[in-house]
C-alpha cells in the first residue's frame, strides 16, 4: 500500500450517521474476483438514477456528482461510518474513487481495520468538530482541509485545528505503507513454537480421519 | 468470591479464550492472535488467494480452513446451481473451486450434503467448538460465539493474512456483559431478544466490545436460539458475541463430524467447562434486561436499531433521541414509505423471506411451520423458505415441513444466503415490502428500493398468511396439537 503522511485537499460532505457498507458498495459488485475497478461503483444506488431500464444516469443532486466536489480526497460523514458487512470492497471503492481519508466521529470496527490495510487514514474527531468541517465544506466546496498523520492533526484554512488519536502501530504502518503479513512473519519462530503445543488442544479436525 | 488459586485474578470467558491464543505481544504493536479456524466463501476470498499467489506464499494450514459456496448460488433448483446463469457469479464460484483445489482446502460444493451458509455448516460439522478462535470474511461470523468461541468477521486483507500465517494482529477489545434474566413470555423468541438489545444500545452501542450474553433467559435457549443472538452482535457494532458453553452446547456437538471422539471428547468437555467466566470477574460494561417484559419486536426503518414492539406504532422523527437521529428517522420513513403513527400491525407486506444465517435452522423452520400449518399464504404475498443448509433442508423434508410450507403456498428453495443480501437472483423489486427473518434492513439490502422488516420466523410466517405484520401472541393455530 501507498505510504501517506500529509494530505491537503477539498472534501466531500456526507452528513449522515450509520452509513453502511451496503450503501458504500452494493452487493452486485461483490461478485467480481478482482481487487481493482471499484471506484465507479462507490455509493452506486445514491449516485446514479437507475429507474430507467438499461440506462445509468448520474444524479445531479448527489454530492459526488457535483462538479465543485470533483477531485476531493477527503470524505466527511457522521457517526458509525462503515457499519454492516465486512466487505473490504467498501474500502477499495473509497480508495479507488480517489479518497485517501475519511473524517467522522466514529467508525465501525471491521471497516476501520479494512481501511487501515488499504492506506486510508480514518480521523476520529468529536461530533462538534465534524459538524464544523461539514458546515464549512458544504458552504464552500473549495474549503481545504489538511490532515497531518505524523502530527495527528486536522486543520483547515480558516483556523480550525483538531487532534485525532491513532494507534501508534497503525500510524507506523500507514506512514511507511507496510504490509501486515511481512510484519507478522517476523514472529514466525514464536508462531512455530506456539503452534506445536496449541494443536493438541484446539484442533479443528480429528487427526485420524475417522469421519471421512 | 472464593478461588483456590489466589494469585489468579478471576477472568471472563473472553479473557480466557484470548489468552489461550496469544502467539506474541510485541511492544507497541497489536497482539498476534492465533486463529484456530478460518471459514471461506466465494465472495471475500478470491483476492486473498490471489494475494498469496502473487507473493509466492503458501496457505499455512489448509487443515484449519473449510470452504463452501453460499452468497452467490441460485436457490431455485439443483440444475440452476450447477450451471449458474450469471456469468460473473459463475466465475466467482469457479474461482473458489480452483483455489481450494490448488491450496488444499476442504470444499463443500453446491451439491455436497454439507453445503450451506458458511455460518450454518461450521456448527453442523462440529468444526465450531468452544474456546476456539474463528474468523471468516463475513461479518456474521459472530454466530459461532454461541459455542463459547471467539469468532469475528474480517476483511479480505485479513483473510489473506490468516491464510498466510494462521494469525491476526489484534488490539484487545473491551468486555460487555448483557444479562437477560427471567422466562421469555409467550411468542417472544431469541430474535426478539437481540432486536430489543440493538434497539436499546444502538447499532454502534457495542463498538469496540466483545459481548457476553448471560442470564437465565440465555441459558434456557437452544443452540439455534443462541446462534440467532450471537449472529446479530455485529448489528450492535460488537467485535464478537459469546455465550458460555454448557450441557446444551455439549449435547449439540457430541458425535458431529469434526467433534473429538471417545476419550478425547471427555477431555475436551472438561476443558470447555473451565472456559466460563469466573465468579467475580469484571466487565468494562454491563446491561441487565428483564426477559419477562419483552415483547415481539420488528424493525420499522433502515437500520437494525430502528425497532419497535409489534403492538407499537411507527415513530415520528420527533421521537428521535438526537438531532442526527432525527435526520435519519426522516430519511428512513421516506425510504420505507411509512407514516409516523401507523400501527405496526397495519403494515402490509408483499414478500416474506424465511432464511439467512440468522434464522434458517431446523428449529426456526419448525416454529414457522407450526404457524403456517392449516393456513394459506395471502394472495398478495410472495413467500419463500430458504433453508440455511443442505442438512437443514433434508431434516425438514424428513419431518414433512416442506409439504406444510409448499401446500400453504410458500416456495421451498435450495440452501444459500439468498434474499438476505440479494447477491443471487433472489431480490425484492423497488418499493416491495418484505417481512424477513434476516439480519439487515439497510436501504437496498434485499434489492434496490426494497423495504425490509426484520422479525422472528414465527412472525414472518404469520405475516405471510395475513398479508400484514402480525402479533404472534394473538395467533390462532389451525391445529391445537401444534400450539
Amino acid at each position: 500500500m501507498e505510504p501517506i503522511n500529509i494530505l491537503t485537499s477539498t472534501a466531500v460532505p456526507l452528513p449522515l450517521p450509520n452509513i453502511d457498507t451496503d450503501q458504500i458498495i452494493p452487493k452486485q459488485f461483490l461478485k467480481r474476483i478482482e481487487r481493482t475497478g471499484y471506484g465507479d461503483f462507490l455509493f452506486y444506488d445514491w449516485r446514479y438514477n437507475l429507474d430507467i431500464p438499461d440506462h445509468v444516469e448520474p444524479r445531479r443532486d448527489f454530492v459526488l456528482n457535483k462538479p465543485e466536489h470533483k477531485g476531493a480526497e477527503i470524505l466527511i460523514a457522521e457517526k458509525n461510518f462503515g457499519c454492516g458487512s465486512s466487505r473490504e470492497h467498501a474500502a477499495w471503492a473509497i480508495l479507488q474513487y480517489g479518497f485517501r481519508a475519511v473524517i467522522a466521529p466514529t467508525f465501525a470496527d471491521i471497516f476501520f481495520s479494512n481501511a487501515g490495510k488499504n492506506g486510508i487514514i480514518l480521523c476520529r474527531l468529536s461530533e462538534d468538530e465534524v459538524k464544523t468541517l461539514l458546515d464549512r465544506t458544504t458552504k464552500n466546496p473549495q474549503h481545504k482541509i489538511t490532515i497531518n498523520l505524523e502530527q495527528e492533526t486536522v486543520t483547515d484554512d480558516q483556523g480550525f485545528k483538531a487532534h485525532f488519536e491513532i494507534d501508534p502501530f497503525r500510524k507506523y504502518c500507514l506512514l511507511n505503507g507496510l504490509d501486515d503479513i511481512g510484519l507478522t512473519l517476523r514472529h514466525e519462530e514464536h508462531l512455530n513454537k506456539f503452534e506445536s503445543t496449541h494443536d493438541e488442544k484446539f484442533w479443528s479436525k480429528p487427526k485420524t480421519d475417522e469421519a471421512a | 468470591m472464593s478461588t483456590t488459586n489466589t494469585t489468579q485474578q478471576p477472568r471472563t470467558m473472553f479473557e480466557k479464550v484470548w489468552q489461550n491464543h496469544v502467539v506474541a505481544e510485541p511492544a507497541g504493536e497489536p497482539t498476534i492472535l492465533y486463529i484456530d479456524l478460518q471459514l471461506v466463501h466465494e465472495v471475500t476470498s478470491p483476492q486473498a488467494f490471489d494475494g498469496l499467489r502473487m507473493a509466492g506464499r503458501k496457505l499455512r494450514r489448509p487443515d484449519r480452513h473449510i470452504a463452501t459456496v453460499d452468497h452467490n448460488v441460485p436457490t431455485t433448483s439443483a440444475h440452476d446451481r450447477l450451471v449458474i446463469a450469471d456469468q460473473v457469479s459463475a466465475a466467482q464460484v469457479n474461482a473458489l473451486r480452483k483455489n481450494c483445489a490448488e491450496f488444499g482446502v476442504e470444499f463443500f460444493d453446491v451439491q455436497d450434503a454439507n453445503q450451506g451458509i458458511v455460518h450454518m455448516i461450521g456448527p453442523e460439522l462440529g468444526a465450531t467448538k468452544p474456546g476456539m478462535t474463528i474468523v471468516c470474511g463475513d461479518s456474521h461470523t459472530s454466530t459461532h460465539g454461541a459455542f463459547g468461541a471467539l469468532a469475528f468477521g474480517i476483511g479480505t486483507s485479513e483473510v489473506e493474512h490468516v491464510m498466510a500465517t494462521q494469525t491476526l494482529p489484534q488490539s484487545k477489545p473491551k468486555t460487555f456483559r448483557i444479562n437477560v434474566e427471567g422466562a421469555l413470555p409467550y411468542g417472544v423468541t431469541a430474535k426478539d431478544i437481540i432486536l430489543d438489545i440493538i434497539g436499546r444500545i444502538g447499532t454502534d452501542g457495542a463498538t469496540g466490545y466483545v459481548i457476553e450474553y448471560a442470564g437465565s433467559a440465555i441459558r434456557a435457549l437452544s443452540m439455534e436460539g443462541r446462534m440467532t443472538i450471537c449472529n446479530m452482535s455485529i448489528e450492535a457494532g460488537a467485535r464478537a458475541g459469546m455465550i458460555a458453553p454448557d450441557e446444551t452446547t455439549f449435547a449439540y456437538l457430541n458425535g458431529r463430524r469434526f467433534s473429538p471422539k471417545g476419550e478425547a471428547w471427555d477431555r475436551a468437555v472438561e476443558n470447555w467447562r473451565s472456559l466460563v467466566t469466573d465468579e467475580g470477574a469484571t466487565f468494562d460494561r454491563e446491561l441487565n434486561i428483564d426477559a419477562t417484559k419483552l415483547v415481539p419486536t420488528v424493525s420499522w426503518g433502515t437500520s437494525p436499531g430502528m425497532v419497535t414492539t409489534i403492538d407499537g406504532k411507527v415513530p415520528s422523527p420527533e421521537d428521535a433521541p438526537t438531532e442526527a437521529d432525527k435526520k435519519s428517522f426522516t430519511r428512513a420513513l421516506e425510504y420505507m414509505g411509512l407514516q409516523p403513527g401507523t400501527k405496526l400491525e397495519d403494515i402490509k407486506v408483499d414478500a416474506v423471506f424465511l432464511g439467512s444465517c440468522t434464522n434458517a435452522r431446523i428449529e426456526d423452520l419448525r416454529a414457522a411451520a407450526k404457524v403456517v400449518r392449516g393456513h394459506h399464504v395471502a394472495t398478495t404475498v410472495r413467500a419463500m423458505v430458504v433453508p440455511g443448509s443442505q442438512k437443514v433442508k433434508h431434516q425438514a423434508e424428513e419431518e414433512g415441513l416442506d409439504s406444510i410450507f409448499k401446500s400453504a403456498g410458500f416456495e421451498w428453495r435450495e440452501p444459500g444466503c439468498s434474499m438476505c443480501l440479494g447477491m443471487n437472483p433472489d431480490i425484492l423489486q423497488p418499493g416491495e415490502r418484505c417481512a424477513s427473518t434476516s439480519n439487515r434492513n439497510f436501504e437496498g439490502r434485499q434489492g434496490r428500493g426494497g423495504r425490509t422488516h426484520l422479525l422472528s420466523p414465527e412472525m414472518a410466517a404469520a405475516a405471510a398468511i395475513t398479508g400484514h405484520l402480525t402479533d404472534i401472541r394473538k395467533w390462532e393455530f389451525a391445529e391445537k396439537s401444534c400450539n
